[in-house]
């Protein structure tokens, strides 16, 4: 049994005021994410990551598709004792204080109170919530608010975790310490879907990603096997490099391209085509030195602007390409 | 129904900590306070003029409490968006809603009995403060238990709006909804005159349109007997028990209007 399956899973939304028209959120998602996975679910803003995530909540109904958690269908409230979610940007009560609002959610469990207490107490350490428990949570941050968010979406030891940007908010301590949750999560058995704008909240973590851009699926599958973010070329840098030994290199297609970064210090492009190590010794039996070799990869950030760019469309009805 | 508790507990804890009540029970008090102060100004109709202010006071001061809390309710949660969280949880849509309307209820209940205990006291003080001669003209005694009925049916009322401002609340913002459930309050006072439409227009249909409104609007009216129990006048008991009835049916009918509605809809 999967942890997570969806099924052509689709979103519209009407817009605009006077003449409504369908707006593609999601388009026809499939996906399936096993248990105990970490499990990342990247895109740029507005991809329809957020719009998932409550689809698989049943916040909002999907237009056409179905989904699964934990082999059941989504909304059934059996699931809901078994799984914890973080909304995108988690806003709770004004007048509770931090202790309150978990216990509240603890009691929805039905957990006894010296339970409640117990768990409360434990999940706010853990999340790294001090004497500010006692506090309203008018009077909370931004990152202390996504702290509590996450603290009570794992107050039940979820099979399965839901986090929507668990990351955004937080100072770069607070995201180890999140990275740090999810793989204790992970570590305890747990299934973990994240979403997130950022690559490389993905690479420490994930057992695999899916990638969504304007609501479709475009990649899924181990990042480092993502053919969008295989090696692309190397990046070398040397000194004490003459000029003959450049030209020569360049005239045999090893160096696509060499930026000077000083007296004989370049840094150079090799293409992918070519071994480094082989070019590297060519160079440096002509009196070069190494300084430093770096595989070139496409960044999540490049590869979304190139998706874009290729697959230019308007997310309408029926002119989708 | 654990739930269900649960929900309403913690709006009960919210809208007690929310100031807004402090400041409308406070407001109530000192109505109650003025109306003393009138009393003392015009000798032998003082305890009548108290007790009709003192009850008109409760059922305004309830009104605004059960409209203002009642638009925000939902709204709230879903504006905010502590709904996502909530509903993530292990509750049914329909146990949201009737936590939210029980929370409510006993937010209601207990600014109605800490205004009903208030006006007492001032009965009870202006009991001393009258001679003998005084209170054998008055029509009732001044701390007169039997206006508890009053306070039982405005209670009903109270409650009576509370689902129709939540009812409006699960789809509309607060202002539509604020300005929804006063007319509706409002129609529902005069609806009397809506059945008896005949007498006022030539036109049939219009009559049997005004005929329908009548029924199916709520008839506040019904539950104003202020002026029966000041001056001591019979309300059969019969006659609380159908109002009762009415407004627990027509509860019922909204509730389950907001749960349809709540169930269906997509949270922004
Ligand atoms: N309630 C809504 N009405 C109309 N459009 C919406 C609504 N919610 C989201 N969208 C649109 O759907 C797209 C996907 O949004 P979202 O799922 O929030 O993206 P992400 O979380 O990946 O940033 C966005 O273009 C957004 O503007
Ligand atoms: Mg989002």
């Amino acid at each position: 049994m999967d942890a997570i399956r969806t099924e052509a899973l689709t979103k519209h939304y009407r817009v605009g005021f006077w003449r409504p028209r369908p707006y593609v959120a999601l388009d026809a998602l499939t996906l399936e994410v096993r248990q105990g996975e970490v499990f990342g679910f990247l895109g740029p803003n507005g991809a329809g990551k957020t719009t998932t995530l409550k689809l698989l909540m049943q916040l909002i109904y999907p237009t056409s598709g179905r989904a699964e958690i934990l082999g059941r269908p989504v909304g059934d409230v059996a699931v809901r004792r078994r799984i914890g979610y973080l909304p995108e940007n988690p806003y709770f009560y004004d007048y509770l204080t931090a202790e309150e609002l978990l216990d509240y959610f603890a009691s929805l469990f039905g957990y006894a109170a010296a339970e409640r207490r117990r768990r409360v107490a434990s999940l706010l350490d853990e999340v790294g919530i001090g004497a500010e428990r006692r506090l309203q949570l008018r009077k909370f941050s931004k990152g202390m608010l996504q702290r509590v968010g996450i603290a009570q979406a794992i107050l039940n030891d979820p099979e399965v975790v839901f986090f929507d940007e668990p990351m955004s908010g937080l100072d770069p301590l607070g995201r180890r310490e999140v990275r740090q949750l999810i793989l204790r999560l992970r570590d305890r058995g747990g299934t973990v879907f994240f979403s997130s704008h950022v690559l490389s909240d993905a690479e420490t973590l994930c057992s695999r990603v899916a990638i969504l851009a304007e609501g479709r699926l475009v990649a899924s599958g181990h990042l480092s096997n993502l053919l969008a973010f295989q090696v692309r070329g190397w990046e070398l840098v040397v000194t004490g490099l003459t000029e003959a030994a450049l030209e020569r290199a360049t005239t045999l297609g090893h160096i696509a391209r060499a930026t000077p970064l000083g007296a004989q210090h370049y840094a150079l492009e090799l293409p992918i085509t070519v071994a480094p190590d082989g070019v590297l010794s060519e160079l440096t039996a002509c009196g070069a030195r190494l300084v430093s070799l770096t595989p070139v990869r496409e960044t999540l950030e490049d590869y979304f602007v190139r998706q874009v760019a290729d697959a230019p469309r308007e997310r309408g009805l029926g002119t989708g390409t | 129904m654990q739930v269900v508790r649960h929900v309403a507990l913690s709006v009960f804890k919210e809208s007690v900590r929310d100031r807004v009540l402090y400041s409308l029970v406070a407001f109530a008090t000192l109505l109650i306070g003025a109306s003393y102060l009138i009393g003392q100004l015009t000798a032998g109709q003082d305890v009548k003029i108290i007790k009709d202010l003192g009850l008109a006071a409760i059922a305004i001061f309830g009104l605004f409490i059960a409209v203002f809390i009642g638009i925000g309710l939902v709204w709230k949660e879903v504006e905010r968006r502590s709904i996502y969280s909530l509903l993530s949880k292990p509750i049914r849509r329909h146990e949201f809603i009737l936590g939210k309307y029980a929370g409510l209820a006993l937010t209601l209940l207990v600014n109605v009995a800490m205004m009903t205990a208030a006006f007492y006291v001032v009965l009870a003080y202006m009991n001393t403060q009258a001679s003998d001669a005084l209170r054998a003209v008055w029509p009732a005694p001044a701390a007169d238990p039997g206006m508890l009925r009053a306070v039982a049916l405005i209670v009903l009322e109270l409650l009576l709006v509370t689902a129709i401002a939540l009812f409006f609340s699960t789809f509309s913002s607060p202002f539509l909804s604020a300005a929804l459930t006063f007319g509706l309050w409002v129609a529902g006072h005069f609806n009397a005159d809506l059945r008896n439409f005949e007498v006022v227009v030539e036109s049939k249909t219009a009559a049997y349109l005004a005929r329908g409104i009548y029924y199916v609007l709520p008839n506040f009216a019904a539950f104003d007997i202020k002026a029966q129990v000041v001056n001591a006048l019979p309300v059969p008991p019969t006659y609380l028990l159908l109002a009762a009835a009415y407004a627990l049916v027509y509860i019922a009918l909204l509730l389950t209007g907001a749960v349809l509605v709540f169930s269906r809809r997509d949270f922004k």
